[in-house]
């Protein structure tokens, strides 16, 4: 089975991250750059499809050159080959470009299965997987918890509002996989070594036949970026003990209770 | 260019409308133009009259039983898409649920338009705006829709307050468009629901989550307790979660559930940013942690630096004295 995993390169999720209120994009100075760690449950599930029923796993980003270094991690667990789509223009791209650069690069490379997290740490929207499905002209099955295959078909846990839903699907599809659908692997010192000589394609958008893509068509434009209200520092206590009372006079205050 | 028609999809949970879709229903109408709504369900017609009252004055209503028993994405995206070319709105309001982001993502792919996500207000005074939370509610931006239309926005739960208009029987029309073939190679087998018992997460006056700081899945019992106490419900943050310890259906958080509760207790909650947007819109917070320099203090109305391993059952007893 052959799968294609998209990855992202974002700041460190640790540091909260910034929107540069002049150029509107997302500040990647004095940050530091990470594979987004949503994509590495999609990196680990694709391994496993790959290891149990033949095939390769490929990773494809959309990111500036730096974004080398997030492929690089995702061959270090075992996927066998990276693409790297990079070009001025992609600067400030919106949530559809993105779709269209990733549906381009997987088309060629060919896929059984798509796998994505479901929205990345940074930019958040959770639109991009079903996008992705769309241009590919195939189902995607999103926010799945579990996720199984005979090689054929997907058997998958689907999350809800109020539990999950059992999904079947046949291939090929998109899947985005949650937190909870493995344990991802750590890179072994072998996997390190090898990752520096497995092959990465550079694309430009050009090379990929687009036209239309990146931040000068995008259908929207920011035209304010603002810090949201914060709210008034409040009452911080150390227990000693009393702190309980504190919480039910705080309780009554409110008149929960 | 002003709004002449706005859209909201309603989706249809227990043979009523979601609450999101009546949330928007009521920002559509401030908007000026028509407000109409688009219901993709087996019970669609049954209810038209609800969003009628709400404000749509037409209901384009498909009932195919596919739109049930498959994934709505596809589906939903060819039926809306088909609906754009022959009723031109101006703007799609989608709630940010699961089904609501596979159909917006899809639908925005399929029209070629731009959507904007994590709305949690649109203005319409000459261009369309919308204004979302980034970075865990630690920013906000306002982004203006450019010309193409129909402009859409995937709207956060409780962002608008849910007002009946008091409108009245709108014209159902019913939805034409056959469900390609394409769209059957997903299909749900089962749904299986999480049980719990208490009010529910989003309209608990009082609502007490717990995160990794418990240490132990079974410390939620405690959780369990006080909530049971005040009449509250129980939450958890995404890392307990993802680790199995509690079902999604307790999440609280960005892909989880937005609550506003009058009363919000975070135990063992580090307060990352994925969690905290969906909780900082609480009216009071309490946070109990460990780690006093725990991000989640800076949200907190009262703060205590200590171990809800111990406060907690402390402040159970406290109640139970007090009768």
């Amino acid at each position: 089975m052959n799968v294609v995993v998209c990855v992202k390169q974002v700041p460190d999720p640790n540091s909260t991250g910034q929107l540069d209120p002049a150029t509107k994009n997302l500040r990647r100075e004095g940050v530091e750059l990470v594979l987004d760690p949503g994509d590495e449950f999609g990196i680990e599930a694709g391994l496993q499809l790959a290891e149990a029923h033949g095939g390769q796993v490929t990773v494809v980003s959309m990111g500036p050159e730096k974004a080398l270094d997030a492929i690089r991690k995702a061959l270090a667990m075992g996927a066998a080959k990276g693409v790297l789509i990079s070009d001025d223009a992609l600067r400030g791209s919106d949530a559809l470009s993105t779709a269209k650069v990733l549906a381009a690069a997987i088309k060629r490379e060919g896929f059984d299965l798509v796998i994505t997290a479901t929205e990345s740490t940074d930019g958040y929207t959770g639109t991009v997987p079903q996008m992705v499905a769309e241009l590919l002209g195939v189902p995607a099955v999103t926010f799945a918890k579990g996720l199984e295959s005979d090689g054929k078909s997907l058997k998958v846990q689907r999350q809800t509002e109020t539990g999950y839903d059992r999904v079947e699907a046949t291939l090929p599809a998109v899947v985005s996989v949650t937190a909870s659908v493995n344990e991802p692997r750590y890179p072994s010192l072998k996997g390190i070594m090898a990752a520096k000589s497995k092959p990465v394609d550079r694309l430009t958008t050009a090379e990929l036949g687009l036209d239309g893509v990146g931040g000068a068509t995008a259908g929207q434009t920011i035209v304010s970026v603002e810090p949201a209200e914060e709210r008034k520092a409040g009452e911080i206590i150390a227990d000693d003990g009393e702190a309980a009372k504190r919480i039910v006079q705080f309780l009554e205050a409110t008149k929960v209770i | 260019m002003p709004v002449n028609k706005t859209w909201v999809l309603a989706e249809v949970l227990h043979g009523k409308p979601s609450t999101i879709a009546l949330e928007l229903l009521t920002k559509a109408r401030t908007l000026g133009g028509a407000t109409e709504a688009i219901v993709l369900s087996p019970e669609a017609e049954q209810v038209a009259a609800t969003l009628g009252e709400y404000g749509a004055t037409t209901v384009f209503a498909g009932t195919d039983q596919g739109y049930a028993d498959l994934l709505l994405g596809g589906p939903g995206a060819d039926a809306i898409a088909s609906l754009v070319e022959q009723h031109s709105p101006d703007l799609i309001l989608i709630g940010s649920s699961y089904a609501g982001r596979d159909v917006a993502g899809r639908l925005a792919a399929k029209l070629d338009v731009p959507v904007i996500a994590n709305v949690l207000d649109v203005g319409a005074d000459g261009d369309i705006a919308a204004e979302s939370s980034i970075f865990g509610a630690t920013q906000v931006v306002r982004t203006k829709f450019e010309s193409k239309r129909p402009a859409i926005a995937l709207v956060r739960a409780k962002s608008f307050a849910a007002e009946s208009g008091g409108g009245g029987a709108p014209t159902v029309v019913p939805i034409d468009v056959a469900i390609a073939e394409a769209h059957r190679g997903a299909r749900v087998t089962e749904r299986v629901a999480d049980e719990a018992a208490g009010p529910k997460l989003e309209e608990a006056p009082i609502v007490i989550s717990g995160g990794r700081g418990l240490g132990d899945p079974k410390n939620f019992a405690i959780l369990e307790e006080l909530a049971s106490l005040v009449k509250g419900a129980v939450g958890a943050s995404r890392a307990v979660v993802d680790a199995g310890w509690v079902p999604y259906a307790m999440q609280v958080g960005q892909t989880g559930k937005t609550v506003k509760p009058t009363v919000y207790i975070a135990c063992g909650i580090s307060g990352a940013m994925q969690h905290t947007v969906g909780m900082k819109g609480s009216k009071n917070i309490i946070a109990i942690n460990k780690d006093a320099d725990a991000p989640i203090f800076k949200l907190a109305d009262l703060g205590v630096v200590g171990d809800a391993l111990k406060v907690v059952p402390q402040v159970i007893e406290e109640l139970k004295a007090r009768g």
